[in-house]
């Protein structure tokens, strides 16, 4: 279990408890938290659960991207260098306290 | 006007298996797709990645399940309608008059949406006001590279098409290739194509950089890129071309009058008919309890949307449930009796 806190380009934030073994989009979709679309429904083949971690300790901390994580972020709305696919994030009691702010939108 | 039993919008396995099952019952259907091929999001976003999770195939990949799905139909004679987009769907007495874009209209009593996740659609750059520039100067795709002759031209993406339309339009145009990151995805040998033609200063290669303005007078003139750190460069451009891949819009599917869950279509699973008489919502687009985003639960909602078709289509006849195994009937249709 991990608390997750979600952050919408709007400033709004949601922070919630998810279960180990779910990934950080899920959290988001399950508990209808807006700002996340996760279009195909995890299999990384598009970038709409697109999300910036912003604290660069914790961007270091998060397990390294797989091939193919930056070939869809290239077609995310304005990816930056600490960009992430919250559907690769696996949560796990190590992502305890990670915070995700969500981009203006997904694309 | 085209008269059928049913219209099947979207052309991906969901929407084949379904022409199937209707082919099996002896009900005519046309499909329509906005993509130029059949396959939906397997043949677009995963024609190599295997598949391990269709009942009683261990492995494929999205091309050869598409391709065993239109060897499947095959006796069925379905027209495609490709490279088409319905835009209206509008109720005539006890049936739907179904508008495409390219104006074809169909006369129906059945509407099958089997569209995925929306229609594919090139995405655009994230910039105010630039959609007077679209279409002219700013540009998803290439449909005459001679208009590119002698003039500059700037390319944004990582991916294949952006790689290929650098290489081609740096035969005869001045080319500027800007991309997010170091890395391109495209093929190695593109990539290293690239690479040289840069050593031989014939393409302006720019990393790390994106899109932030674009400026002119009623005509394109340049565009500002910026990178992470807030570094801008100015370039002087007559046009612009940005490859960022497809995106998948439910597009005009949301003023259809139909009940909407986020981009879903909630439905019956008893024959997944959605709040209007005569639409059915199946595949990744439908939802109910429970719903799977399988490609095998969309085999099954096609299977019985089918069947829900053949009450409108037939509605003086009944349907007798029938083996492919067995039936007379069934096999005629399929060209196998013996």
């Amino acid at each position: 279990m991990a608390k997750i806190k979600y952050i919408e380009h709007n400033g709004k934030e949601h922070e919630i408890e998810v279960a180990n073994g779910l990934t950080v989009m899920e959290g988001a979709i399950q508990n209808g938290i807006p700002g996340i679309d996760a279009d195909c429904g995890g299999s990384m083949a598009c970038a709409t659960c697109h999300v910036y971690v912003k604290d660069e300790n914790w961007f270091s901390k998060l397990p390294q991207k797989e091939t193919g994580e930056d070939d869809m972020l290239d077609q995310a709305y304005e990816p930056k260098s600490n960009s992430r696919l919250s559907c690769q994030l696996i949560v796990s009691d190590e992502l305890d306290g990670l915070t995700v702010h969500m981009p203006e939108k997904q694309i | 006007m085209i008269n059928t039993d049913a219209v099947v919008i979207g052309a991906g396995p969901t929407g084949l298996f379904c022409a199937h099952q209707l082919g099996i019952i002896g009900l005519k259907c046309e499909i329509i797709d906005n993509l130029d091929k059949i396959g939906g999001q397997c043949i677009e976003l995963y024609p190599d990645k295997p598949i391990y999770d269709i009942p009683a195939i261990p492995e494929c990949t999205g091309e050869e399940l598409t391709k065993n799905l239109i060897e499947q139909i095959k006796p069925f004679s379905i027209n495609f309608h490709l490279k088409d987009r319905v835009q209206e769907i509008k109720n005539e007495k006890e049936k739907w008059i179904v508008k495409t874009l390219n104006g074809k209209e169909f006369l129906t009593p059945n509407v099958v949406i089997a569209g995925g996740v929306g229609s594919f659609e090139p995405r655009k750059f994230p910039i105010k006001n630039i959609e007077k520039y679209e279409g002219k100067s700013i540009l998803y795709s290439v449909k005459d590279k001679t208009i590119f002759k002698d003039k500059s031209v700037v390319i944004f993406g990582g991916g294949d098409s952006a790689l290929d339309w650098a290489i081609e339009l740096s035969k005869n145009s001045k080319v500027t290739l800007v991309h997010r990151r170091d890395e391109f995805r495209g093929m190695a040998s593109s990539v290293a194509k690239v690479d040289e033609l840069k050593n031989q200063n014939k393409i302006d290669v720019i990393t790390k950089f994106s899109i932030k303005d674009v400026k002119g007078n009623g005509t394109l003139t340049s565009i500002e890129i910026a990178d992470e750190q807030g570094n801008t460069k100015n370039i002087k451009t007559d046009y612009v071309l940005g490859f960022f891949g497809l995106i998948m819009q439910l597009g005009p599917i949301l003023e259809w009058g139909l009940n909407l869950d986020k981009k879903t279509i909630p439905v019956n699973t008893e024959n997944f008919e959605t709040n209007k008489k005569g639409i059915f919502a199946i595949g990744d687009i439908c939802t109910y309890p429970g719903k799977l985003k399988l490609i095998l639960s969309g085999f099954h909602e096609g299977a019985l949307a089918a069947r829900g078709c053949f009450k409108y289509a037939r509605p003086d006849e009944k349907l007798r449930f029938e083996f492919t195994t067995t039936s007379k009937a069934v096999q005629e249709r399929l060209g196998v009796k013996k």
